[in-house]
């Protein structure tokens, strides 16, 4: 462990000696920050603007990501976390280690956006994807009423599972409970997180899987493939908005308001689309990549505001269970 | 010196265990210190004790109960392939969880083979999830590993013993009840042990196949209370009581494990002449086999389409991977050795004990534990692999235990008493003669430890930044940007190097046994 030490010390002293460039630290998903996420091309781009350094550090995905910040408290290393969704906003003010922004913009949301502590900078509506010659149900009563299959994650675990969990109580409120009882013989299995369910989907498991209305701009754009689309629902589908934000006790106060307003400038926004398969919260100068124009784009809106989702969480989840426990 | 019964100075084996146990025990202990909220016992948490604990049970008993007739079987047959087959026993416990239930389905799913065949004669498809699909793909990891453990077990009895009996013309049950029972007395009461912990901690595997919210494992409220609670109070209650069961489990295993050893032989290779029986043992054979290698090949299939346009991200996660596996092999080496050797005193049970709790403990409450330690001395990112490779010996030291300490336990009482009036040193005696007898079970367990290294996700998905990925991480990023086949390819890779690294140590330490 001495040795360990001994090496870490040797690699923060080397870090300390290149100090003449500032360094910004941004804390986020870890799919952000592989190479087949939009982390490589922010980084470049940021830097080309900065003369600093931007290190991105990945945790998990964005509950695991809030937690790393509370872990870590008022030292924490970071300056900005990048990546959190509506569904956990409020419990990140709560902690009252982030600090509010200047940031404003032409946000392409379809909703209004406005909060003083995170700035958006992509979304989605969440849908169930499957074959786009399969029989597509219009609404939960109608998949809940069919032998449609489906897959789905689990809210205690994953963001996508949790979103559905909101979808279905802003969609029937009350009801709710009376649609996930009729919804329990369509669930194939409930998976930890999105990329076992988009697996077992691909392996042929479920007729459909929660996902994303931009999945089949994927399989579209990067793989020729058009044979997957959505269901598209009448109750309407529920919103994703995923934000960033500063961390009060940052030692990089000027980079990190500069690196949000790079966020939502086209540099930044302009790689959102193909590298997190999601919409980007500006739209770039150069529009949406071809194939976005064939994804389906639902007439409402679902979303709780950042308080709302806070405060039903906890008697969702146990809804949930208790619908599918029975 | 007088009364010492053994030429082995515990104390290097005490101190190892020491320090296992403060990893485990003060990780924890950092995390509930660290506690903020702290909400007690709900009802929904019984439920999943009592799922936990059921399926484990189940899986346990399924995986070791039929791991003991193949284990005879492979032991009293000689065929072309043995080895081939032995070799792969090592493979569905190191893949990582998700490539293997991908596996799994493909051949036992709603759109598997087995339901595709089903098809064919109008029959509907197989129902995997439930509890049912949980015991299934527990016994599919755990299945083989006991098998090869308690084949390890059966090549340890004295051939002496088999020519005996030949001569004696004792066969079948006798033979079974007067040589092999006793020997199974002793060691499976602790691969039980190990098979239960295991199955305990799962979460991914029991929830997926499990098929809902009803297959909540104890791990999955931890996770939860980790990440979207942050109720790290909770996250350390759970892990509690996770480490208690399985030290009640372990306790009870040594107990049970107590047994006469079968003395002294001149360490030939075994050979059996009680050779009736053949079709049970082909039936067993044949079936674990086919139970093992049509999910494999089926990795191994989809691993093929994507394996010519893989990233080059892929092969430098490989080397990490490697280097870690490495790393972390000699320093499970450097606990398990002195640890075994002073378990084979039969002394300090309590060492023993300390080596499979490495197994309950949650890869999440050791890694969140380091990391709340570390932080104050240095960043944890930049001590992400030494951690991961610490953290990864520990997880397989129970495994590397289970195979060193029955042999160190024969070397002690069949050469420590000349060793003893030769007033050899415990150091000399360690040296000289329990380390060159112990060469092929060093072998295996580095073999195992270097696989299991490999494949295990463990704690790095805690500690990474970018710029450091091992393959496990990198299959699961590729999968995370829908990249599936990449993902696929990566597996089949992460699998050839896993055998090939398990394969190289495993012979690596065959003078002249024959698994």
């Amino acid at each position: 462990m001495k040795h360990l030490l001994i090496a870490a010390g040797l690699l923060s002293a080397t870090s300390a000696m290149a100090a003449d460039t500032p360094e910004l630290t941004v804390y986020s998903y870890d799919s952000f920050v592989s190479d087949w996420g939009p982390g490589p091309q922010v980084k470049a781009a940021f830097e080309a603007q900065c003369d600093c350094t931007l290190t991105i550090v990945g945790v998990e995905d964005g509950a695991a990501l809030l937690s790393r910040v509370r872990l870590e408290g008022a030292n924490s290393d970071a300056d900005i976390v990048l990546g959190l969704d509506t569904n956990l906003i409020t419990a990140a003010k709560d902690t009252g280690l982030f600090a509010a922004h200047t940031v404003s913009a032409d946000y392409a949301l379809p909703i209004a956006w406005e909060d003083d502590t995170f700035v958006p900078f992509d979304w989605g509506h969440f849908a169930f994807v499957q074959n786009a010659d399969a029989e597509m149900p219009t609404s939960f009563r109608a998949l809940a009423d069919s032998d449609t299959t489906i897959l789905i994650q689990d809210p205690r675990s994953s963001t996508p599972g949790l979103g559905l969990l909101m979808w279905v109580k802003a969609a029937y409120g009350d009801e709710a409970p009376a649609i996930w009882a009729d919804l329990s013989d369509n669930i194939v299995t409930v998976t930890k997180g999105w990329s076992e369910a988009y697996g077992l989907f691909l392996e042929g498991e479920a007729d459909m899987v929660l996902s994303y209305t931009t999945s089949p701009a994927y399989h579209l754009i990067a793989e020729e493939d058009a044979s997957k689309s959505v269901a598209a629902f009448d109750e309407g589908h529920y919103m994703q908005v995923e934000v960033a934000g500063k961390l009060a006790a940052t030692d990089q106060p000027e980079l990190a308001d500069q690196f949000l307003a790079f966020m939502v400038s086209n540099d930044f926004q302009s790689i959102i689309p193909t590298t997190n398969w999601m919409y980007p919260a500006v739209t770039p100068t150069a529009g949406l990549p071809d194939g976005f124009d064939t994804l389906h784009s639902p007439e409402t809106s679902l979303l709780f505001s950042a308080d709302d989702a806070a405060a039903i969480r906890e008697e969702a989840l146990s809804e949930w269970l208790g619908a599918l426990t029975q | 010196m007088a009364g010492r019964t053994y030429p082995i100075n515990p104390f290097p084996g005490i101190s190892a265990a020491a320090l296992v146990v403060v990893l485990i025990l003060g990780t924890l202990l950092a995390v509930a210190l660290r506690a903020e909220v702290g909400r007690g016992f709900g009802a929904a948490d019984w439920a999943a004790l009592r799922f936990t604990l059921t399926q484990s049970v189940l899986s346990t008993l399924f995986s070791v109960g039929l791991a003991i007739p193949v284990a005879r079987a492979l032991a009293r047959r000689r065929f072309r392939g043995r080895r081939m087959l032995i070799a792969l026993l090592g493979a569905p416990f190191i893949l990582p969880v998700i490539v293997a239930i991908l596996g799994l389905l493909q051949v036992f799913g709603r759109s598997g083979w087995v339901s595709d065949l089903l098809g064919l004669v109008g029959l509907p498809p197989i129902r995997i999830y439930g509890l049912h699909g949980v015991v299934l793909a527990h016994v599919f990891f755990n299945l083989p590993l006991a098998t090869r453990l308690i084949l390890q077990g059966w090549q340890e009895i004295p051939a002496e013993r088999f020519r005996l009996a030949a001569q004696l013309g004792c066969e079948g049950w006798a033979l079974f009840r007067l040589i092999e029972i006793p020997m199974l007395r002793r060691i499976v009461p602790g691969i039980l042990a190990v098979v239960f912990a295991i199955c305990l901690t799962s979460f991914a595997v029991a929830l997926t196949l499990g098929g809902g919210p009803r297959a909540t494992t104890l791990e999955l409220a931890i996770y939860q209370s980790f990440t979207y609670d942050f109720d790290l109070g909770r996250a350390a209650l759970l892990s509690t009581v996770q480490l208690g069961l399985t030290a009640l489990a372990a306790t009870a295993a040594l107990k049970l494990s107590r047994g006469e050893s079968f003395g002294t032989g001149l360490d030939r290779a075994v050979r059996r002449w009680d050779t009736g029986g053949v079709l049970w043992d082909r039936i067993w054979i044949s079936m674990a086999t086919v139970f093992l290698v049509l999910p494999l090949t089926s990795v191994v299939m989809s691993g093929l389409v994507g394996l010519a346009d893989l990233p080059t991200q892929v092969f430098r996660a490989a080397f990490v991977s490697i280097a870690l596996a490495l790393v972390s092999t000699v320093v499970l080496l450097g606990l398990a050795l002195p640890m075994a050797a002073t378990i084979a005193t039969g002394r300090f049970g309590m060492v023993e004990l300390a080596g499979i709790l490495g197994l309950a403990a949650s890869p999440l409450v050791i890694g969140t534990g380091l990391f709340i330690l570390i932080r104050p001395l240095a960043n944890p990112t930049a001590l992400a692999l030494p951690v991961t490779a610490l953290v990864n010996a520990v997880m397989a030291l129970p495994f590397a235990l289970r195979i060193l300490v029955p042999a160190a336990r024969e070397i002690a009482t069949q050469q420590g008493r000349l060793a003893l009036s030769l007033d050899m040193a415990g150091r000399v005696f360690f040296m000289r003669i329990m380390l060159p007898r112990l060469r092929p079970q060093i072998g295996f367990a580095a073999g195992l430890a270097a696989a299991l290294s490999m494949g295990d996700l463990g704690v790095i998905a805690l500690f990474a930044d970018a710029r450091i990925a091992t393959l496990p991480l990198q299959i699961y990023r590729l999968m995370g940007a829908y990249q599936m086949e990449a993902a696929a390819a990566g597996a089949l890779i992460l699998l050839v190097l896993s055998m090939g690294l398990f394969w190289i140590l495993d012979r690596g330490g065959k003078g002249h046994a024959e698994a």
